[in-house]
């Protein structure tokens, strides 16, 4: 909170937070004039039979009432503009670094994570800096005022004051103590019962095949008892708080009144005096029961703020820092070798054994590369290396006789196109979607792309055509449409190298085929790598790698591979019949 | 009132699977919106059904919350007699005094244990009967037909059991009594208030109306902008589930400067609305503040006048303190009303969802005097089997076949064609319309469910693991195996290799769904679990569409052995991996239109041989 405060906040709206309080402070001090004033009341007025009196200290009150509370709406306007000002900059800071992240730091912060970062923690820090202006500075104020006023009207009667006010907030402590570790226990007790109810309704199938009813009725029992008895035990606590405060608080105007008395009778204190006494106490309980309060709030703000830094603070992993472009000339673009692995490796954060090992591999420009291999064999991690999604932990990746990693990305991004093996769109329109490698792509282009990709014919039977309307992941498309518009974006703004990642498994096989077809088509311009579990997309490449547990398998061209690999025979074999396989 | 800092939707919006072969319009069979009509005296009369076991509780919570209202209320009472005695120097009248704060301290006492008693009692009371009440619900979900279950979203189902029975919890019961105990205060205190002075009490009885008018007027006009506030955050949200869940394609694109100013842009949008709500929200509290203090004032002024001239009423000094204590205290129980009202209603709807679930009609019961399969063979026969999960729109017409023990069976045909719903059909997770089923000579419906599950195994094409170890997983149908055991299943799936290679081997904790596996290595803990159990007769759905073709073959190679001795029927898309079936039935609308072996069915140049070659087509 601290860190938000220094670099979000103070710097930008500082005059705003200091003002928000400042108006607080004079609410605050009317709140704790009211009980003096209504002591002259009592004191002046009634005793001296002063109606005129009266009246005029009641209308000081209403007064103070109206004049505090326009105080009030200045601080609550501060408190509006500057938490959500600054948090508005928090968060559009925090997206600027979320895109900045590399594929291995959103792997380990996890997506889902990321998301409640920006949406849901941001939003507890604006509350908390809004709480922070409107009431951090009201209440234990409010507290600490009523307990220096009462012993400014009378030491002695004061000293209640400074025993019960530490006793209510230590009655406080000792429960909410308690009591936090046991709500992280209820919480996860709660989640167990939702698990096992979930696991009941996916698994149904299986759990009434394996006749196995009876004792997941006892795990969902066990954890109904387990989240029963924390419940309890929660509740019991909670209970206490509220009477021990309320009794600590009655107990001190009972002591008020006996020694009050005393002095009363001493003539050293008023009756109206008493009354303020009475009615400061009141104060201050309230007050301790919002600074609890507030306690809460700031705990999990502090927590959301960490969750925000961690984000801010992260490096990432791989950066195009201070990298300038690379002199390379169309001709350069278009010839030698586009893509060369040099003893490749690439290992997971965490993992024991690399995803990917000692791959060499050299791919002439305009000529198409086939990747084949089973699932977790590493051919997703291998075309993530080239446009540098991820680095290599050993090895050199080149493209165009350049190391990845002398390339600008925006360079380096314009040069290799991917095509993800989930294809996905969002929200907006064709063109919108297919215009992000280049956002001044003409129409032309676009359709050429379109063309190429095999999806000229639906997007033109569509109302609108280029912008006809996208859903949030492209759901009013069908998957091999989806596919098909993903291939045409990767195509826009002339790249000169496409991966296609697994990305044409929905297409069936003639339209695919024809796929195929176009992008040999272009090799004078397009260096190409298909990576797929299916023998029939990477049969006619050029070369064919073949992966097994992140190693080479094998590598060249099919009539070779089928003699050479065993394993690419039999995968071919499980896929074509035996006179296609050496035909 | 709307919180705006009320936590957002803590619960995960789950989203619902239902196979659309398998569900579909179930809902003209077990509608669990049937009672969503429940009167509320009803409503209460069930849930009275619930808290009976525990009515000492329920009773003591009342009289104890009543005890401690009435002893809170008397505490301003006694102090404003207390200050009367107080009056100035040399004026004080101790004898009365001392037994005057001896009653408060005990009062004051007396009302704190009772305060804590209520609360401790309602506790108690709430969370055993929503325990109670959960594991009834879950139960239900037990003896509920999978028809409903697949024609209802899981996640509306799970939030019943979860969240919608934590609502009668905190609505119902603690709602109720929070109910009772704001009431009472207000009566309560009204009556103290008239009992002392009626003019006086007027005063404040008709100026809180005032200040309700005012919080009103907020919240109105705060709900509307929270309206604006909502939607765009639900904008933002999804903007950034989108963007973020794409980060990846999206710094392969170096699109992210793009991305950056749509995201600038819905982000200052959301400012202004943002910082208008939150203002407008903001001046609900210093607002009703302001009614407060004034309503203070005029009963200081009006109490003192009384004290002073005697009219409109006799007032002592210590009454008027009375009143202003009063006047501070009357708001609040209106605002926990005004809270708890909400609560209530939301967990009246909540109710009704839970005992809509818990009336909504079982399986058919397990025959009374069930038949038995002496010695299971593994005989299969189906004749003139008709189903449909939709009235009017049927499904399965008129299936005939029958499976020799040791048989192998494969079902092969178009998406929907009803290929799942055989599988559906035998286990008895759904019953036949017409027809029989008979499984070694015996009619599956004259059979105990348990007894007939126990002669199959199956493998769907949706690997379903629990949270728990890799071994507990395995050995789901078989709780008591040895380890050995258990890795030579393993290892006969050829899932041993991947297994000893996770951070804790056999004892590695996966997730709900899986965890960090792939969807291979999942089918394959499946395919293992099946192993181990060793049944008569093998199902499998779809079982090998998530391997890659190569593992495929090693698994297959495992199933051809286990399917050795065992009657075995197969649903499969690629048709590769049927070859070898000895009897291949291909489905069509329903029907079984062709039968035979892989050759016979080739040679005779019909459906199959076009959908053979459908897949070669380029």
């Amino acid at each position: 909170m601290r860190r938000i405060l220094s670099r979000f906040v103070m710097p930008k709206y500082g005059f705003k937070v200091v003002l928000g309080m400042a108006c607080k402070v004079v609410e605050v001090v009317f709140d704790l004039l009211t009980p003096v004033v209504v002591a002259r009341m009592i004191d002046v007025g009634v005793r001296n039979r002063d109606s005129g009196e009266v009246m005029r200290l009641g209308l000081l009150l209403v007064l103070f009432a109206a004049i505090g509370y326009c105080f009030t709406l200045v601080c609550q306007k501060m408190a509006a503009l500057v938490s959500q000002g600054a948090c508005t900059d928090v968060r559009n800071e925090l997206f600027s670094k979320v895109q900045e992240l590399s594929s291995a730091d959103v792997d380990r912060f996890g997506t889902p994570s990321l998301m409640t970062r920006l949406t849901n923690d941001v939003n507890q820090v604006q509350v908390t800096i809004a709480l922070g202006i409107r009431q951090l500075i009201r209440w234990p104020f409010l507290a600490v005022g009523s307990m220096v006023a009462a012993l400014l009207i009378d030491e002695e009667l004061g000293l209640i004051f400074l025993v019960c006010t530490p006793v209510i907030g230590l009655v406080f402590w000792w429960v909410m103590h308690r009591l936090v570790p046991y709500f992280r226990q209820l919480q996860g007790r709660l989640d167990q019962v939702s698990l096992v109810t979930r696991e009941a309704l996916s698994g149904v199938r299986v759990i009434r095949a394996f006749r196995r009813e009876e004792s997941e009725g006892r795990r969902f029992r066990e954890a109904a008892d387990a989240q029963t008895t924390t419940a309890i035990g929660v509740g019991r606590l909670s209970a206490i708080l509220n009477p021990a405060t309320l009794l600590v608080m009655d107990l001190g105007v009972v002591a008020i009144l006996w020694a009050g008395g005393a002095r009363v009778d001493a003539g050293e204190l008023t009756q109206g005096e008493v009354m303020a006494f009475v009615n400061y106490m009141t104060q201050t309980l309230v007050s301790i029961v919002y600074v609890a309060n507030l306690v809460t709030v700031f705990t999990r703000g502090e927590a959301s703020a960490k969750r925000v830094f961690e984000v801010l603070d992260c490096e990432p992993a791989v950066s195009d820092k201070g990298l300038v472009p690379v002199p390379v000339s169309d001709a350069t673009l278009g010839s030698g070798m586009a893509v060369e692995l040099e003893r490749a490796g690439f290992t997971y954060e965490g993992a024991k054994v690399p995803a990917l090992d000692d791959v060499t591999v050299r791919l002439g420009a305009g000529q198409i590369l086939g990747i084949i291999g089973g699932t977790g064999s590493g051919k997703s991690t291998l075309v993530s290396l080239v446009p540098r999604l991820y680095d290599a932990t050993q090895g050199t990746v080149r493209v165009f006789g350049h190391d990845v990693r002398e390339y600008p990305f925006e360079q380096l991004r314009g040069i290799v196109a991917t095509v993800p093996q989930k294809a996905s769109l969002v929200s907006g329109t064709i063109r919108s979607n297919l215009c992000w490698r280049n956002p001044d792509a003409t129409d032309d282009e676009l359709w050429a792309a379109l063309q190429v990709a095999q999806a000229a014919d639906f997007v033109q039977q569509k109302e609108g055509q280029l912008d006809a309307v996208v859903e949030a992941g492209g759901r009013n498309f069908s998957g091999g449409q989806r596919q098909r518009l993903t291939i045409a974006r990767a195509l826009v703004g002339s790249p000169r190298i496409v991966i296609l990642d697994d990305s044409a498994s929905a297409l069936d096989f003639a339209t695919d085929a024809r796929l195929r077809q176009a992008l040999r088509g272009m090799r004078n311009q397009l260096t190409t790598i298909v990576v797929s579990q299916r023998v029939s997309a990477v049969m006619g490449a050029d070369q064919i790698l073949v992966l097994d547990h992140g190693r080479v398998a094998g590598l060249g061209p099919h009539r070779t591979l089928v003699r050479e690999c065993p394993l690419y025979r039999e995968i071919c074999l499980s896929q074509l019949r035996p006179e296609e396989v050496d035909a | 009132m709307p919180n705006p800092y009320s936590a957002t939707g803590g619960a995960a919006t789950m989203v619902a699977t239902v196979r659309g072969d398998m569900g579909g319009g179930g809902n003209d069979r077990n509608d669990l919106g049937q009672t969503s009509g429940m009167p509320a005296g009803q409503v209460l009369r069930r849930l009275g059904a619930y808290v009976r076991p525990h009515a000492v509780s329920c009773v003591l919570s009342f009289v104890a919350s009543a005890v401690s209202v009435v002893g809170q209320l008397y505490v301003p009472i006694l102090i404003g007699r207390a200050i009367d005695l107080i009056v100035g120097a040399g004026q004080v009248d101790f004898a009365a005094l001392a037994p005057l704060t001896v009653r408060l301290a005990v009062v004051v006492v007396m009302a704190g244990v009772a305060q804590w008693l209520s609360g401790y009692c309602t506790n108690r009371l709430t969370y055993e009967t929503v325990r109670d009440l959960r594991v009834e619900a879950y139960d239900k979900l037990r003896s509920l037909p999978l028809s409903t279950l697949d024609s209802h979203a899981h996640g509306d189902l799970l939030s019943r059991v979860v969240n919608d029975v934590d609502q009668v919890g905190d609505g119902l019961l603690q709602g109720l009594t929070q109910l009772f105990t704001g009431v009472i205060t207000i009566v309560g205190t009204l009556c103290f208030m008239f009992s002392i002075s009626v003019p006086v009490g007027l005063v404040v009885v008709l100026v809180t109306p005032l200040s309700i008018l005012v919080a009103g007027l907020i919240a109105r006009r705060s709900a509307s902008s929270f309206k604006d506030q909502q939607a765009l955050q639900g904008e933002l949200g999804g903007y950034v589930e989108e963007m973020v869940g794409n980060q990846k394609l999206v710094s392969a694109f170096a699109h992210g400067h793009q991305t950056e100013e749509g995201f600038r842009e819905v982000n200052s949008r959301l400012y202004t609305s943002g910082e208008h709500a939150q203002f407008v929200s903001s001046l609900s509290n210093p607002s009703t503040r302001l009614v407060n203090n004034i309503t203070y004032a005029v009963v200081a002024i009006v109490g003192c006048t009384c004290v002073i001239t005697g009219a409109p009423s006799v007032l002592s000094v210590g009454q008027v303190q009375s009143f202003l204590a009063y006047a501070n205290q009357y708001m609040k129980p209106f605002n926990e009303i005004s809270a708890v009202v909400t609560q209530v209603q939301t967990a009246f709807a909540s109710a009704r969802r839970v005992f809509a679930l818990l009336d909504a009609e079982e399986e058919v019961a397990d025959p009374a005097e069930p038949e038995h399969v002496e010695e299971p063979r593994g005989e299969l026969d189906f004749s003139h089997v008709d189903f449909s999960y939709v009235k009017d729109k049927p499904l399965l017409k008129d299936i005939s076949f029958h499976a020799a023990p040791g048989e192998r069976l494969a079902l092969v045909g178009p998406t929907g064609c009803g290929k799942t719903t055989l599988i559906n059909l035998l286990l008895r997770f759904y019953d036949v319309d017409a027809g029989t089923i008979r499984v070694d000579g015996v009619d599956t419906s004259q059979l105990t469910r348990a007894e007939l599950r126990s002669l199959f195994g199956m493998v769907l094409q949706d690997t379903w693991l629990f949270e728990g170890t890799v071994r507990d997983n395995i050995a789901y149908g078989v709780p008591d195996a040895t380890q050995e055991q258990v890795e030579d299943a393993a290892k006969r799936a050829h899932a041993h290799k991947f297994i000893v290679q996770l951070p804790q081997g056999y004892d590695t904790v996966i997730g709900e769904e899986g965890g960090s596996l792939s969807q291979g290595q999942r089918q394959l803990l499946c395919i293992a679990r099946v192993m181990l159990a060793d049944p008569k007769v093998l199902l499998l759905d779809e079982a090998t569409s998530s391997i890659d073709t190569r593992t495929e073959l090693q698994v297959q190679d495992a199933f051809d052995r286990m399917m050795e001795g065992r009657t075995s029927l197969v649903v499969a898309h690629r048709l590769s991996t049927i070859r070898n079936a000895d009897c291949i039935l291909v489905m069509r609308d329903g029907h079984i239109v062709e039968s035979g072996t892989h050759d016979e069915l080739l040679a005779r140049g019909g459906f199959y041989a076009k959908l053979y070659e459908s897949q070669f087509d380029r």
